[in-house]
């Protein structure tokens, strides 16, 4: 039905320009279309092109509002017609990851509990980027409620990646990445609560950044563990990560989360260069485990930083290895109260066979939540507990803190640390899908920084000899993303590895 | 380090209960042998010695955050019922909770 949409949509409107969009930042579009070299419609049009032609064999939509968009690309080119002022990302398709409400559009965190479900309402940031003049194409895939990192757990559809499409696009965002990385959009909106931004961003070739805790609005996204999640973006490039972060960066009302700390403009240090720059390499991401290619791909990397005017250091966070039990405690605790709201009175999924209101919680919540939900939430709830609280929820809390305390030396010494996204190469689909265990270990290294509260940007850095997609992550301290983007920017002016594209249409 | 024991039926059958979740006897025992193997790995965490170190939670040191009280327009009835399973006369209906 979908699909059809933009087959007419496709018939009935014309291109009307032959440029190659593909390779365009936000700031050469916005320049384009306030000289009409552009129009919005193309813009829209050329990501409704690629979803035509790629998504099936991709599957990162779940909902595509080829529609909707289209309207809202015809009136920004009413006030480009008229010469009137632009409002920053006039124009600029993007998809969101489907946990964030958006109203009157279907919204069903990859579970089934809410495969129905209109939200009323819009999540803070996406109604800050419509009014930024953005242009929703729809919503993508991901493992339910965040919890994987392969989207093999979404209970709708399995995501490929576009790269080998035998091979997981990483998640949870796997969809979000899949689609930047083949040009559905310029960006995609995403939640990383263990990883669920960089490592998709990593498996794909693209860029992701996880901002600091309370740095972006959560209200209106469906929640995971609220004292890790964080709202961020997967983008071809830097320069465009920093353009959509300020839109989004700040305080909100109705978040009491949010920093009041100054938005500044991500934009303004970028093109300034890293000379001096203390960049930390902490021995425990770099020990035994990690795949060769991968290692040598990052020490590449480290090289190029030294050659931009880095200075070096060896550094240790020797509490690493406590990372995913701690993290994962924490998560699963908050999971188990976050998802008590699935009860199936107000919304989602309700078993109308239920005879009494005990039954239809039992049956309601047996029926909706897949496996790796139910999985969370009963070991959540385990952690919980009378006689377990101690031993697991209040202990993993104690873990965080000695984390934070390894982050907060480490950032003594170092402005920023540089570190690989995952130990292996994006893996095949099915391979780790029937070890929930195995899968929960893949996020070795994107885990860390989330019980910290720290933010981290996700680089791509090459190629397997399998054309398979290899990434690195900068980590800095909290409130760090103006750093972080300078690093990242004078990283992908000497390099072109986010400028490939994995398929050709 | 003491390998944790593995969880028994009942025990996963009580979890099931409090998280109000069903589950039937094949998924049971699937979640005894998955679930064990998970507490049992997180269990490594016992080997810190943490009893001079605080819980940490909220990272970024926000307390307290107060705002003014002031009444604000809500979500009209018809939409906050819009996505109601069952409702009656502007109420979310409710199956009954005694015989």
């Amino acid at each position: 039905m979908l699909q059809k949409n933009i087959t007419d949509i496709l018939k009935l409107n014309r291109f009307l320009t032959d440029m190659d969009l593909s390779d365009l930042t936000i700031k050469q579009i916005q320049e384009k279309l306030k000289a009409k070299q552009l129009s919005a419609k193309d813009l829209v049009l050329d990501s409704l092109n690629r979803i035509e032609k790629l998504d099936k064999k991709l599957q990162a939509f779940l909902t595509v509002i080829a529609d909707q968009a289209l309207d809202q690309a015809n009136q920004i080119d009413k006030l480009i017609g008229q010469n009137k002022d632009l409002p920053a990302l006039a124009g600029i398709p993007f998809s969101a990851k489907d946990v964030f409400s958006t109203i009157g559009v279907k919204t069903t965190a990859c579970s089934k509990i809410l495969e129905s479900y209109i939200p009323v309402y819009d999540a803070t940031a996406i109604k800050e980027l419509k009014q930024a003049g953005a242009i929703l194409i729809g919503k993508t895939n991901h493992d339910a409620f965040g919890f994987g990192s392969s989207t093999e757990n979404s209970d709708f559809k399995v995501t490929r990646n576009p790269w080998d499409l035998t091979k997981v696009p990483g998640g949870s965002s796997g969809g979000s990445a899949a689609a930047v990385a083949s040009g559905m959009g310029l960006f995609s909106l995403a939640e990383d609560t263990g990883g669920s931004i960089r490592q998709p961003a990593c498996f794909c070739g693209v860029t992701g950044l996880k901002v600091t805790y309370g740095r972006v609005s959560r209200y209106g996204v469906i929640a995971y563990g609220s004292s890790l999640d964080t709202i961020g973006l997967i983008s071809r490039s830097v320069s465009d990560i920093a353009c959509v972060l300020e839109i989004i960066a700040g305080k909100d009302e109705a978040d009491a989360t949010t920093l009041s700390a100054p938005v500044p403009d991500y934009s303004q240090n970028l093109g300034k260069g890293i000379k001096g720059l203390k960049l930390g390499v902490p021995e425990q991401y770099f020990e035994n485990g990690i795949d060769p290619e991968i290692k040598d791909s990052i020490d590449l990397a480290i090289k190029q930083f030294e050659n931009l005017g880095a200075k070096i250091q060896k550094t240790s966070l020797p509490y690493t290895k406590y990372a995913i039990p701690a993290y994962y405690l924490s998560g699963i605790s908050e999971v188990s109260a976050n998802l008590a709201r699935y009860d199936g009175i107000r919304f989602g999924y309700s078993d109308d066979k239920a005879k009494d209101l005990e039954s239809l919680y039992f049956e309601s919540r047996a029926a909706g939540f897949g496996p790796e939900v139910k999985r969370r939430i009963m070991l959540g709830t385990y952690a919980l507990s009378a006689g377990y609280y101690d031993a697991y929820y209040k202990k993993a809390q104690q873990v965080r803190n000695l984390i934070k305390q390894d982050f907060d030396k480490a950032f003594e010494k170092n402005d920023l640390l540089i570190a690989p996204v995952s130990p292996f190469l994006p893996f095949a689909i099915g391979e780790k899908a029937q070890d929930p265990l195995q899968m929960w270990l893949a996020d070795v290294f994107t885990v860390t920084i989330n019980p910290a509260g720290i933010p981290g940007l996700a680089l791509p850095c090459g190629f397997a000899k399998n054309r398979l997609p290899i990434g690195f992550q900068l980590i800095g301290p909290q409130l760090s993303e103006p750093l972080l983007l300078q690093a990242g920017f004078a990283y992908q002016e000497i390099t072109d590895w986010h400028k490939r594209s994995p398929m050709e249409i | 380090m003491n390998k944790m024991p593995k969880l028994t039926s009942e025990q996963v059958k009580h979890v099931a209960e409090l998280a109000r979740i069903g589950l039937d006897e094949k998924e049971t025992e699937r979640f005894k042998d998955q679930l064990s193997a998970i507490l049992d790995f997180v269990s490594k965490l016992q080997e810190i010695d943490t009893s001079k170190t605080q819980p940490l939670s909220q990272t970024t040191g926000l307390k307290n955050v107060f705002r003014e009280d002031l009444v604000k327009p809500s979500l009209p009835q018809e939409k906050v019922l819009l996505n109601a399973p069952e409702k009656y006369n502007g109420y979310f209906k409710v199956k009954p909770v005694f015989d």
